[in-house]
């Protein structure tokens, strides 16, 4: 499967369908305790100016001296995106005056980057996937942040971020919809954490992404390309898609032309804008950077940090199919946060996994969803959740009561077991105890006893009587099989 | 007592050491003579209580036993370099009234090492000239004056400063900083000697940037041994300036006085330009007759590329200079001058604050790195930097040790005298300084002669890659061998 355009992907204009074409420019913010090339602190939400070094502010005669860890963030990142490892890369200025940037040239990588192509899987259903080709990754200098509403008159700078890393991750034009670009980010942004070299937090601004739109007919060559800037949300990502390529067939259509430009996506109005035309682009006059030599490091270097690489998605996900038995779907929802993932395996070690998987995603995400919480926030643990498994597959309790027993736990905390035994909730397997209360049920009600005979479905009825007289935790199945035994149904 | 202002670095050193004098006396004898000095415009900034301060700190030390290698010394410092809580101004406008909260690395090398500071040393605005007369602060006027003559004469650039007061006896040894032949244009120019040492050798950490691939921090003294002394302390690996190297910095003093038997010198064809004066061909011709004289292997070269090296130069250095110089923009520190939004900030600031010289030069490397002109001119500029630089390997692959130039085309030239229609005749200046830069080379320059109008010349000695030891022997025999230029009695005082 590739992206082959799918008819369910086109846009269907007034001339026929259109096609969109997307490649997405990510940014995302390396973790590391520094910044890329000053000593600076990258914590996020310090008091303004707080977090900024001599070398950040651009004094007179400092100089840059990158910060290894987010080398090597960079190193283990491309190898997550299956990507080729450059031994050597430069780093170059982008040369451009704005307030915020305090050297007056952004420190990037322009003609050769730290990694070069590679690629990503993306899931777009259970059975649909797609390989999004990476073009490359570079590594360069985050800006700091003009504030213009403190005062009437003035403008205010906070060089907190200024120098702060980021790795530019561009793909290629692979993908056809907005549902496709909002797949990849997702994926990629999960290859990201579980890599540990972004948070991914888009609401502190740690994964942004210049997303670049183009229509055409099926079949035809690339058109001209519009870059949307800094959206800041996945969701954002797919309504800046859709809304553009709109006003480009719309453009298109009434015989118009499509402007090389860049524009900005304004989610209030649900509209692009444009922010510069092709004509009033920058000239960033790059040249390699004088103060820092080319990046070099061999095999052995990236072979180390190769071996410490965590399980990815995509292995994890193949690994849970084949040895816990899992449905791709469900695998696949298990695998999405590599915490959430270690939870399943905590929680199903020597348990039913489907069984397990079942409650983790529907009780368990569930219920955090609900409550807004993440997974390391989670009230319930691992151990917990699989000793509420253990009680269901020793029918020690019943389904219904398990979901009690999960909020109690949930909400109180404590050992399932002591609980169900302290309050009681054992499931009653005691045949004897439930023929007890089935002969008394059928003795009340001889008239229902005859209806069943004739219409079996009247079964529902003796086993809710029987639950309701064992307090719910009768033996759902016990409790069957003596009814039928006894109505000789 | 004798005016110690007389004394040369290692004699007052060794002064110091056997309790002649103490610490303070010297530097008063210093801070006096500079006071006397303002005239020559030499620094920008005096800084005689810092002197004093510190001189007192190094007698302590002294009576203690506990004197450093240059306890005592009294430095003047290239206003290039940063130093904390003193002004730094690189002789602009719009850095006026800067105050920097931090010292530069090769200047606390010297505080630790003991040397105290007298002040900052007037220059070339950003160093960008050869002749001291763009700095903001006025132009500096050499000691130096020409036969019969009182027209002032400019001590060369950009570190004129440093070496006028070098020359003038106003510090005993100078900070300096080259990019394509500050430090050694100047000591041609005033009779002192003065060192660009590899690049790498120094830390540039603190230091106002020109050119980053090209500028190097350098010494200027009065003579040899003083000049090694100083870049022992200056010279050594900096973790915050990772083009700095990692290596070893040998006792650069024992290396003056060391035999140069059998050190092959390579003489460039090439550095024998058209329409060379007699005068600087009789003085090359001379220093080659010195060194065989002392047992050096003379030998001819050729280094075919250097006819290219000082236009590849004026590509590289301003468009290396035209980013450099793009954070004084008026938002953090220095100059402001406001206007209707932030454009007009900048545009007005970079205006009022820039000199006419270095507003050329960012123009030239903004000019040379746009889109449509990066290929032709500074992607070109590099391969032929890397010619260059291979002429110089294949030299001393053959076995050459260092080779011997000129220093400077001519002599030192009147105020105003030279570039104000034609800004190329400024550049000339560098033609025989500049491939050692674009090859990253240590270059020496000793004073050999004086011209027919009574003004001194200098030639170079360039060296292999951290091997100023050779040039530290080759220099002295040099000294050694050349009539002894005194240095002018104070007319200025």
């Amino acid at each position: 499967m590739n992206s082959q355009a799918h008819s369910s992907k086109l846009i269907a204009g007034a001339t026929g369908d259109w096609e969109v074409v997307i490649g997405l420019e990510i940014h995302a913010q390396v973790t590391s305790r520094s910044k890329l090339f000053s000593g600076a602190s990258t914590e996020f939400g310090g008091a303004p100016n707080s977090h900024v070094s001599l070398v950040d502010a651009a004094m007179p005669g400092m100089l840059p001296v990158i910060n290894e860890e987010c080398v090597k963030q960079a190193i283990r990142t491309g190898l997550g995106l299956k990507a080729q490892i450059n031994h050597r890369s430069v780093f170059d200025r982008k040369n451009y005056f704005y307030p915020d940037l305090p050297q007056g040239y952004q420190i990037s990588q322009y003609k050769n980057p730290i990694v070069g192509e590679g690629e990503v899987l993306v899931d777009l259903s259970p059975t649909e996937q797609i390989k999004v080709g990476i073009e490359r990754l570079h590594l360069e200098q985050d800006a700091g942040k003009s504030l213009h509403d403190l005062g009437a008159n003035d403008s205010h700078v906070d060089l907190n971020r200024s120098g702060v890393a980021l790795m530019e991750i561009v793909s290629k034009p692979d993908l056809r919809s907005a549902d496709e670009a909002k797949a990849y980010v997702t994926k990629l942004r999960t290859i990201l954490r579980y890599i540990g070299s972004c948070d991914g937090n888009m609401e502190q601004g740690s994964l942004r992404a210049d997303v670049n739109v183009s229509v055409r007919k099926p079949g035809e060559s690339f058109g001209t390309r519009c870059e949307i800037k800094n959206v800041n949300s996945i969701r954002f990502i797919g309504q800046a898609i859709d809304v553009e390529a709109r006003r480009q067939i719309g453009i298109l259509e009434d015989g118009g032309t499509i402007d090389q430009e860049t524009r900005l996506y304004d989610p209030g109005k649900g509209e692009t804008r444009s922010m510069r035309s092709k004509e009033e682009a920058h000239d960033y006059r790059y040249f390699p950077d004088p103060d820092l030599l080319p990046l070099e490091f061999d095999q052995a270097y990236v072979d180390v940090l190769a071996t410490d690489l965590p399980e990815l998605p995509d292995e994890k996900k193949a690994r849970f199919i084949a040895q816990y038995g899992l449905s791709p779907y469900d695998a696949g929802v298990l695998i999405l946060e590599r915490a959430a993932a270690d939870y399943f395996e905590e929680a199903t070690k020597g348990r039913d996994a489907k069984l397990v998987a079942n409650w983790v995603i529907n009780e368990l995400f569930g219920r955090l969803n609900k409550e807004g919480k993440s997974i390391e926030d989670s009230p319930v643990l691992a151990a917990q959740i699989g000793a509420i498994a253990d009680l269901i597959s020793a029918h020690v309790i019943s389904g219904k009561l398990a979901k009690d027993l999960f909020d109690i736990v949930w909400l109180e905390g404590g050992d399932p077991a002591k609980i169900v035994e302290t309050r009681g909730m054992k499931q009653v397997t005691d045949t004897g105890a439930i023929e007890k209360a089935v002969d008394e049920i059928i003795a009340k009600n001889p008239d229902k006893v005859e209806q069943a005979k004739a219409k079996p479905t009247m079964l529902g009825w003796f086993v809710g009587q029987v639950m309701k007289a064992t307090g719910g935790k009768a033996n759902p199945q016990a409790v069957n099989e003596i009814l039928k035994a006894k109505l000789g149904i | 007592m004798s005016d110690l202002t007389r004394l040369t670095l290692a004699e007052a050193r060794n002064g110091l050491a056997s309790k002649k004098f103490s610490a303070v006396e010297l530097n008063q004898a210093f801070v006096a003579a500079v006071a006397r000095a303002k005239s020559l415009n030499a620094y920008i900034v005096e800084t005689p209580d810092k002197a004093l301060e510190q001189a007192r700190a190094s007698d302590e030390r002294i009576a203690k036993g506990e004197a450093r290698p240059l306890e005592g010394i009294p430095l003047g410092i290239k206003d290039l370099y940063a130093t904390e809580g003193v002004q730094t101004t690189a002789a602009s406008h719009i850095l006026e009234g800067f105050v920097p909260r931090y010292e530069s690395t090769v200047s606390a090398n010297l505080w630790r090492d003991g040397a105290t500071m007298l002040g900052k040393l007037n220059l070339d605005e950003f160093a960008m000239g050869s002749s001291n007369e763009t700095s903001f602060f006025g132009p500096v006027i050499s000691p130096w004056r020409r036969k019969n003559s009182d027209a002032k004469i400019v001590p060369g650039g950009s570190s004129g400063g440093s070496a006028a007061a070098v020359a003038a006896r106003l510090c005993l040894g100078a900070t300096a900083t080259d990019t394509g032949g500050s430090i050694r244009q100047p000591a041609a120019f005033t009779g002192t000697v003065g060192i660009k040492p590899t690049y790498g050798r120094c830390s540039r950490w603190g230091i106002v940037a020109f050119a980053s691939s090209l500028d190097q921090a350098g010494p200027i003294a009065q003579n040899v041994r003083d000049a090694a002394i100083l870049l022992r302390s200056m010279a050594g690996h900096d973790p915050k300036d990772t083009t700095s190297v990692d290596a070893p910095v040998p006792d650069y003093e024992k290396a003056v006085g060391a035999s140069v038997k059998g050190k092959v010198i390579g003489i460039p064809k090439e550095y024998r330009l058209d329409g060379m004066s007699a005068e600087i061909a009789a003085l090359w011709d001379r220093g080659v007759e010195w060194l065989r004289a002392a047992g050096a292997e003379i030998r001819e070269i050729s280094l075919p590329h250097t006819r290219h090296a000082l236009p590849a130069y004026y590509i590289v250095a301003p468009a290396e200079a035209s980013s450099n110089l793009a954070r004084y923009d008026g938002v953090r520190y220095g100059l402001r001058k406001t206007g209707k939004d932030i454009v007009d900030l900048y545009e007005l600031t970079r205006a009022a604050g820039f000199g006419k010289e270095v507003r050329r030069r960012i123009m030239i490397g903004t000019y040379v790195l746009s889109a449509g002109y990066y290929d032709a001119y500074y992607l070109r500029a590099q391969k032929i930097r890397t010619l260059i630089k291979r002429d110089f390997d294949l030299a001393y692959q053959t076995g050459v040790d260092a080779i011997l130039t000129p220093a400077t085309p001519s002599p030192a030239f009147a105020l105003g005298e030279k570039g104000a229609a034609d800004p190329v005749e400024m550049y000339l200046n560098d033609v025989f300084t500049v491939t050692v830069n674009m090859a990253g080379l240590p270059g020496l320059v000793v004073p050999a002669g004086l011209s027919s109008d009574g003004l001194p010349l200098g030639l170079q000695l360039i060296g292999r890659p951290f091997d100023e030891e050779t040039l530290f022997a080759l220099g002295e025999a040099i000294e050694e061998a050349a009539p002894k230029i005194a240095l002018p009695e104070p007319w200025w005082a």
